[in-house]
């Protein structure tokens, strides 16, 4: 993993802080991303039920950019850069996948899809986080979260 | 499986299995392929058919472990076998509810409900 760069190693609440970490294409260096960015938002005073939801989104979004973006791909990268204060969190995920179209995904809560084992990691991101966006090639997700902001579901 | 790899404590009530997750986080991929191993070898190795699924150790899990139970929940009824989930926290209880697998699951508050009428 690169040696993320941090605009600002003080921790007051005022200040924004942002990294930029590339990480192989490997889950295991996802999750410590994952917990560098959870752990930040403990640090700022985020509520254990906004750290869940966050910690959920990412597993998800960086399990997709990993295995169904870069397909596993030693070669390939998965790029994160997030911002992190007081009021929230901003976290963007880039592959090298193909991307996808997010309306193609089918509906998993629906009758005929309930029993299908896949398809609901961005409907778990979309019910936790304030925002999620892809961009138009889909290999770019924006993944927002508000402080307590929970009318997002 | 060795059991230093073991994930489920198995505990028989009578002619029911209580199988309790042991680990906080459900979300590691190789970790996921085990627990669902783990799970579908009591169906198909070990033929049990009654199965309550105890989460109360469970903080975390991921749409892919979502997978192996909605899988799990399969193989049970083709057995023609019941099961049940229990002891589930409130932040997990709503990653079922959003996903509406609260429907597809039938889920009680602990063991001693989810054992009564198996």
């Amino acid at each position: 993993m690169s040696f993320p760069r941090g605009s600002s190693h003080d921790l007051t609440m005022a200040s924004t802080d942002e990294f930029d970490v590339t990480i192989p294409s490997d889950t295991a260096k996802g999750r410590e991303v994952q917990e560098q960015i959870v752990g930040g938002m403990e640090q700022r005073g985020f509520s254990p039920r906004d750290v869940f939801g966050v910690r959920l989104a990412l597993e998800e979004a960086l399990v997709n950019a990993i295995k169904h973006g870069n397909r596993m791909d030693p070669d390939k990268v998965v790029r994160v850069q997030w911002q992190l204060d007081a009021e929230h969190v901003r976290v963007v995920i880039e592959d090298q996948g193909t991307g996808f179209d997010v309306s193609d995904v089918p509906d998993p809560t629906d009758d005929e899809n309930l029993d299908k084992p896949g398809g609901r990691g961005i409907m778990l991101m979309r019910s936790f986080m304030s925002e999620v966006a892809y961009n138009e090639l889909g290999n770019c997700l924006t993944l927002v979260k508000r402080v307590n902001d929970d009318d997002d579901d | 499986m060795s059991a230093g790899h073991r994930r489920l404590d198995i505990e028989e009530v009578g002619d029911v299995t209580i199988a309790k997750f042991v680990d906080k986080k459900i979300l590691d991929e190789g970790n996921i392929q085990i627990i669902g191993n783990q799970l579908f070898s009591l169906v198909e190795e070990d033929g049990r058919s009654k199965i309550v699924l105890d989460f109360s150790n469970v903080e975390y899990l991921s749409s892919a472990a979502l997978g192996k139970l909605i899988t799990m929940d399969k193989k049970v009824k083709a057995a023609k076998g019941k099961m049940r989930l229990c002891s589930v926290r409130p932040d997990i209880y709503e990653v079922f509810a959003i996903t509406k697998l609260n429907k597809l699951f039938d889920m009680q508050e602990d063991q001693e409900q989810a054992l009564k009428g198996m």
